[in-house]
């Protein structure tokens, strides 16, 4: 039987669809999630793809947190089932409390889309087991409001707990406080970063392949589990 | 406040009616009266102003748009031609795209952001209304000089909208271009190209068939915005005083817009509606008329019944508001409750507004009272037709006779390698990263190439490995020079960057910028483009299938170059195939197809470094572009080259500087015998390319061209770090990187 994956559509979710094809492409089974659906349909895992859910009315993520599904994602990722936030993704998560922190506006104010270099810091998660730690990554960064922000303190456990688990290498592109890319939290089955692995699934569209190392990772846990 | 009724109207033929401020002439005023036999009513007058037009109607461009159909090439890939909202080709498999160019100019010159930002919304609803899934945009900008102040404010505001709206929207932004001029201070051009896809049984046309069926208004409230925006704004010049023009920009909601497009594709797919048309310029007068003219039978419409914003809205604003992310969908009784639920599950306000009626009248009621009674064809189609006087201006035979070839010339090696950095640090040919890294090139997973590459190219079926490409090309300075010539430069620079990168170019759109048409002389530079446009379709095969005129681009006597903006569509049966630009390995040998001449005229050298626009511009052989595409395609489909870049402003020099950056590769280079290097490397002759062939594939390929009669001559091979010209200069890729990377981030920031 094929691992299953949900994919979370929100009003305004954009890299949904891109997100079901990674799934599918690592040799997943991609399921589609309604936002006002609280059955998660009896996936193993589920992803919040990128986006602008509701339209990133009040602040990014802020709205997609009370949607019914969050309900059930929320209560299953504090059960263990992994989860993974991209982008807009990750901001729900913030929102949602899963993961400590929040996302700001670029600290240039532009939007930006490149190719963007990071180092993996903590191969240990659900979703990171397929990369080396300290391995080198390209994958697309695509986010207007993507500066990761904390107090000093929460900056200091995510370190110190080696829940850091991804930095941008190169220029820092958006302000994020320590070059942090990406998170997760103490189980480590809830991942949330603000690059796209998805759009780096395929060599002919992406700038790598290097994204896909996310969507085999867990699924070999899932196997194993 | 009482309501303009059409019976009061009948009784009351002497009132005072605001049709001058409304934009119309007295005689179109007088016509109105005659079509109606009586004065018309509030809401009449204001249907008949915005569809009158110059931005609805086409009334100044219409004669010489005609020769688009009357020359266009037979194609059987044409599935639905000019006049919808846009036009649709077949691309083999069952698929048919649908791709089209307008402007956005005049809103985005007083309020940068929603104007740029609500371009990008038209283009898209356009699309989706013909059936298709919107799969790209693409933006043509033009703006006055770099340096100056109000470029700072509109270019960024530009930027921004489109990323605002277009990132939001969740489609990518695969090209465009971006070019300074100071002709535009005060007129810049915003236009916007979407391409979507679909399959052939999804296609949907905008009419009202079927006695009893609904019409259905969905999507966003209508509010008191763009009152006026086609009529005021896109129809006449700028002048210096006068009243803000603000209130008449609209405000994009690009969210409201991504649940109308999911849930008019969900529509869609469950087949509920007998036709569809998006509310844009003109609004609902658009919608109601042109959707009631197209079917058999008439429309009633009870206006009190659309979802207002404000409440307080007369229905002569309703008629006119151009609110944005709204459309408007015939459906009949049995599908209309399953269709309002679809609209529920997106969130999307849908509200039945009206039936198809039996007769041919559209009747718009308000509060029980009738305030339109029209013949709908008269609104939407019988606006006045002018013919315009255009006369050749005066003053272009000296600007012709002002040769470029007069112009000092570099005196040796040292003046010339300054010569290239100047080029390829000026802001047209710099890098463009500043701005296109404000736009989402990935979102869908389907980019094959993106902006810098030649087309931007996108996968359309996974599993076959279909694709289409899709450059637009518009050089104002060869158009001033030769407005004919001009728009045949435009098309087959962009039919070059199709075949550049392995698709075989198809059709055609374009997006008409030029001055006021009250102008002789603007109006023969218009007639001439189209002359040249329509020509040049005819000869290569490729017709137009839909765009958009804008006029009256001019402040005061000054009127823009005139800038015909051609967009090509190509398909590519397997995108795997494409040919990007980039050099990527040392010893790929480099080839020049095409014959160089002397020619300067309009170039980027001449402006670049004399400041200088006269003489003519370069020669036009379509015969030989086609062969050139030919060649391009066949040898990427045969995996002869590993990188093509086409020739075009900044010349052979521009080209394999960009090429070398963007690879990270060097290129050592011989200038040909019987060229100086100053003309091998800055001339600007059409109908060229650069190829990177393999050593292993080099016999083949100089045998293909050599067959096919194409001129093909070895120039130099990717190598190192640097640009050599052997026996000239030699600039170091870092030197070259930073001249032409710094550029737009020190002015813009």
């Amino acid at each position: 039987m094929t691992t299953r994956i949900g994919v979370v559509t929100f009003p305004g979710s954009l890299d949904d669809h891109d997100a079901r094809r990674a799934v599918r492409l690592a040799g997943g089974e991609p399921v589609a999630l309604w936002h006002r659906d609280r059955d998660l349909k009896q996936v193993d895992a589920v992803v919040l793809p990128g986006g602008f859910s509701y339209g990133d009315y009040l602040r990014c993520g802020a709205i997609a947190r009370f949607s019914p599904v969050m309900e059930s994602v929320v209560e299953q990722a504090r059960g263990g089932m992994p989860v993974l936030g991209i982008c807009n993704g990750f901001q729900v998560l913030c929102e949602s409390h899963l993961l400590p922190g929040a996302l700001t506006r670029n600290d240039h104010l532009h939007f930006i889309c490149r190719d963007q270099r990071l180092k993996v810091e903590n191969a240990g998660t659900a979703w990171t087991s397929d990369y080396a730690e300290g391995q080198e990554i390209t994958v697309p960064l695509k986010n207007g409001e993507g500066g990761f922000v904390a107090d000093e303190r929460t900056l200091d456990e995510l370190e110190a707990e080696g829940r850091v688990v991804f930095r941008y290498l190169g220029s820092n592109p958006n302000g994020s406080r320590r070059d942090i890319a990406g998170i997760t939290n103490a189980a480590g089955n809830v991942v949330g970063l603000m690059p796209h692995p998805e759009h780096a699934v395929e060599p002919l569209t992406g700038p790598t392949t290097d994204g896909l190392g996310f969507f085999t990772s867990v699924l070999k846990k899932l196997v194993q589990a | 406040m009482s309501v303009d009724t059409t019976e009061h109207a009948a009784k009351t033929p002497d009132v005072e009616q605001p049709w001058a401020e409304l934009g119309l002439k007295e005689d179109e005023y007088a016509r109105i009266r005659e079509i109606l036999g009586r004065r018309p009513t509030g809401a009449e007058l204001a249907m008949y102003s915005v569809m009158w037009s110059e931005h609805c109607s086409y009334k100044s461009s219409k004669v010489h748009l005609r020769q688009f159909g009357e020359k266009a090439p037979e194609n059987d890939a044409m599935l639905v031609g000019i006049g919808e909202n846009a036009g649709v080709v077949d691309i083999g498999q069952g698929y048919a795209v649908t791709f089209k160019v307008e402007s956005h100019n005049h809103p985005s010159y007083i309020e940068p952001y929603q104007g740029a930002a609500t371009g990008i919304g038209g283009i898209v609803r356009d699309i989706l209304a013909m059936g298709a899934r919107p799969v790209a945009v693409m933006d043509p900008l033009r703006f006055g000089a770099a340096d100056h102040p109000d470029t700072r404010r509109v270019l960024p505001g530009v930027v921004a909208g489109i990323g605002g709206y277009g990132n939001c929207l969740g489609l990518p932004n695969i090209g465009g271009e971006i070019v300074f001029d100071p002709c535009y201070q005060g007129n810049p051009l915003v236009n916007a190209l979407c391409v979507g896809v679909m399959k052939h049984e999804d296609i949907h046309l905008a009419k009202a068939s079927g006695t009893g069926n609904k019409v259905i208004l969905y999507g966003a409230r209508t509010g008191g915005d763009g009152i006026g925006g086609v009529s005021v704004l896109a129809s006449e010049t700028f002048d210096a005083e006068g009243p803000s023009r603000r209130p008449a920009v609209q405000v994009g909601d690009p969210f409201q817009e991504k649940l109308l497009i999911e849930c008019t594709l969900e529509v869609f797919a469950e087949d509920l509606v007998v036709g569809i048309q998006d509310l844009g310029g003109a609004g609902l007068s658009c919608a109601t008329s042109e959707l009631a003219s197209a079917g058999s039978g008439g429309m009633r419409v009870e206006l009190d019944t659309v979802p207002l914003r404000d409440a307080t809205l007369s229905p002569e604003e309703i008629l006119m508001s151009e609110s944005q992310e709204r459309m408007c969908a015939i459906v009949t009784p049995e599908n209309t409750e399953r269709f309002l639920e679809i609209c529920e599950k997106w969130d999307v306000i849908a509200t039945v507004i009206g039936e198809v009626t039996e007769g041919d009248r559209l009747e718009i009621f308000w509060r029980g009272e009738q305030i339109v009674d029209v013949i709908p064809g008269t609104v939407a189609h019988e606006g006045p037709v002018y013919e315009r006087p255009f006369a050749r201006p005066d003053w272009l035979d000296a600007l012709q006779a002002d040769d470029a070839a007069r112009l000092a010339r570099p005196a040796n090696a040292d003046a010339l390698r300054e010569q290239v950095l100047a080029l390829v640090s000026s802001p047209n040919q710099a890098a463009k990263t500043w701005v296109t890294s404000q736009y989402d090139r990935y979102v869908l997973g389907n980019t094959v190439l993106a902006q810098p590459e030649d087309s931007g190219m996108i996968r359309v079926d996974e599993e076959t490995n279909l694709g289409v490409a899709v450059a637009t090309d518009g050089n104002g300075r060869y158009a001033k020079l030769d407005p004919y010539t001009g728009a045949q430069l435009a098309l087959a620079e962009a039919y070059r960057n199709v075949a550049a990168t392995g698709a075989v170019p198809l059709a055609v759109t374009d997006c008409l910028n030029f001055g006021s048409p009250e102008d002789p002389a603007v109006m023969w530079q218009f007639a001439e483009a189209c002359r040249g446009l329509a020509d040049g379709c005819q000869t290569l095969g490729t017709p137009v299938t839909g765009g958009n005129v804008s006029l009256y681009n001019q402040t005061g006597e000054q009127a823009i170059h005139p800038t015909p903006v051609v967009g090509v569509l190509g398909v590519i049966d397997d995108v795997t195939r494409r040919t990007p630009m980039a050099f990527t390995e040392d010893g790929q040998l480099l080839y020049l197809l095409g014959d160089t001449r002397e020619e300067f005229g309009g170039s980027a050298w001449s402006q670049v470094v004399h400041d200088h626009l006269g003489g003519l511009p370069p020669q036009v052989d379509l015969e030989r572009e086609r062969l050139l595409g030919e060649i391009l395609v066949n040898a990427s489909r045969d995996g002869m080259i590993d990188a093509a870049h086409d020739l075009s402003d900044g010349g052979l020099v521009q080209a394999v500087v960009e090429s070398c950056l963007k690879g990270g590769k060097g290129a050592r280079l011989v200038v040909p015998d019987g060229l100086s290097a100053f003309t091998f490397l800055f001339s600007e002759s059409a109908g060229r390319a650069v190829v990177a062939v393999p050593r292993s594939e080099e016999v083949r390929f100089n045998d293909m061209c050599g067959a096919r009669g194409l001129p093909v001559t070895r120039i130099g091979v990717v190598d190192g770090d640097a640009v050599e010209v052997q026996g000239e200069f030699t600039l170091t890729l870092a030197e070259l990187r930073e001249a032409n990377e710094r550029t737009l981030p020190e002015l813009f920031g």
